[in-house]
């Protein structure tokens, strides 16, 4: 572990590389990072300590984004391991609508979002809307699978032992589906991030989203920088949690395979 | 052939049930076209120039940006993945800006580049070199040391080692790479054109039909997006077979 820590030496290695290019070709759109962390620190972290240090327009902007992230992903994530679940087990029900999924998870999201738009108000319902739609396929495919390929064994030692179908759900299906399930929530955490950009970049009035293309407007690359910058910690943190809630749930699946 | 007949079955029964809803006012007619309309609107769509003239610009922005990333992605992999200390000291940089979402570069590529297509090829680059990159990485830990070591023994070099024994293994992979930033494409393209539409293409279409409150449109073209999604995974997924059947073969995978 720390050998491989060790390697990180690379990560400030590069800021700083970065930091003396931008100076010495005094590069307009890329700002050295002394430049872009304090406005970074400015615009969303210099509030008062009772706040988390969140500043006026972080509650604004940031929560919001947060609110709809975790909200759609949520939403999409339920319906997806519920309808996943329930095709996995059903061999008439998904050929039935096997060709619909295809067709469904082959639109790309961001084609929607103009429709979503017609829908929908603009701003939250349209959002949540789109977050939802462009991260529910790969649950749901994944729940499919996993729930479909359940060990006959496990079944019928189930059934006998007098399992009802809602403890042999719970306790035999589910589980042993999960790793598919998880490997499938693990994409979408991604995508969410992504559609929750895309949706505010095409459709708000406020979220981290409308910022940057506020930023870019007004020509404020330290901003738009801040901006960028603030997505891919998102992104890293949002993995990181991820991961870390997926070992601890399936530590007994590691526990078995290992 | 019972999948078929019950696949078939379930898209027309869809169709007919959201007709069905239309009809009786279960949906706002306002707020969403009838499905026949659509359907009609769709056909028309297929033999409109006008239509195909975006289309075509959206398929060509996304080829180039595949090809592209391919051409730095695949090499940019083998490199890491032959040279250890390559690959260790740029793991860390290659995990800090994946996680990026690519979308939120959209206003900074506008600024790099004031001529929007160029801006959504460039996206498009950066997105799809990722998974390729990934799956390149994946494919060359998997190459048999046997074959390195039989290489090396005849006296050949690591180049040579490279680009005989460890890029044909690592193919099957590199394809499946491809064929996930195929589907990566076609998203970072629309969501451009969404927000710089200036060079045209599906997302600036659907920008122009939804502004002129042309529903049915912007549904159809929605339609036709899909089918372009579904048709380039089917046409990727069957060449990947093809070419890697030894592959396929010989991991036992029998789907």
């Amino acid at each position: 572990m720390i050998a491989r820590l060790g390697w990180y030496w690379m990560l400030p290695v590069a800021a700083l590389t970065w930091e003396f290019a931008a100076r010495a070709a005094q590069a307009v759109y890329f700002p050295p990072p002394s430049v872009i962390v304090p406005r970074l620190r400015e615009l969303w972290f210099s509030g008062p300590a009772g706040r988390l240090f969140l500043t006026d327009e972080a509650v604004a902007d940031l929560l919001p984004s947060l609110a709809r992230l975790f909200g759609g992903w949520a939403l999409a994530a339920l319906a997806g391991v519920v309808l996943g679940v329930a095709l996995g087990r059903s061999r008439t029900l998904s050929a039935l609508v096997e060709p619909l999924l295809h067709f469904g998870r082959s639109v790309p999201p961001s084609a929607l979002l103009p429709v979503f738009l017609l829908l929908f108000e603009i701003g939250t319902p349209m959002q949540v809307a789109s977050i939802v739609y462009g991260v529910v396929w790969p649950v749901l495919i994944n729940s499919m699978d996993g729930s479909r390929y359940v060990d006959r064994q496990y079944v019928e030692t189930g059934l006998v032992f007098r399992m009802g179908p809602g403890a042999r759900l719970l306790r035999i299906i589910l589980p042993a589906a999960a790793p598919k399930i998880f490997a499938g929530l693990r994409l979408s955490v991604s995508l969410a991030l992504i559609m929750m950009v895309i949706s505010e970049l095409y459709g708000s009035t406020e979220g981290i989203g409308h910022r940057l293309l506020e930023a870019q407007s007004q020509f404020d690359i330290p901003a738009m920088w801040a901006g960028i910058v603030l997505l891919g910690l998102l992104g890293v943190l949002l993995n990181a949690g991820f991961l870390a809630v997926e070992r601890l749930v399936l530590r007994w699946h590691h526990g078995a395979r290992a | 052939m019972r999948r078929g007949v019950l696949g078939t079955a379930g898209v027309l029964g869809f169709l007919a049930l959201l007709e069905a809803a239309g009809r009786i006012g279960l949906i706002d007619r306002d707020a969403l076209p009838y499905v026949s309309v659509v359907l009609v609107t769709a056909v028309e769509l297929a033999a409109d120039g006008e239509f195909l003239r975006h289309v075509l610009i959206t398929l060509s922005a996304c080829a180039a940006g595949l090809l592209i990333a391919v051409a730095v992605a695949v090499p940019a992999g083998l490199l890491l993945g032959t040279v250890p200390v390559v690959e260790r000291s740029a793991r860390p940089l290659v995990e800090f800006l994946r996680p990026i979402p690519s979308v939120s570069l959209i206003p900074l590529a506008m600024f790099l580049f004031p001529d929007s297509g160029d801006a959504k090829t460039s996206l498009i680059v950066y997105t799809c070199a990722w998974p390729l990159l990934v799956n390149t990485l994946y494919g060359l830990a998997d190459v048999d040391p046997l074959g390195k070591d039989t290489l090396r023994a005849f006296g050949f070099g690591p180049v040579a080692v490279a680009v005989r024994v460890s890029l044909p293994s690592a193919a099957p992979f590199i394809a499946t790479g491809v064929r996930i930033a195929v589907g990566v494409t076609l998203i970072v393209a629309v969501s451009v054109e969404l927000i710089a539409g200036g060079d045209g293409g599906i997302g600036a279409y659907l920008v122009q039909a939804g502004s002129a409150a042309r529903t049915d449109r912007v549904l159809a073209a929605t339609v036709w997006a899909g089918v372009l999604g579904l048709a380039a995974n089917l046409l990727f997924t069957a060449g990947e077979r093809r070419l890697f059947r030894w592959h396929h073969a010989r991991t036992g995978e029998t789907s």
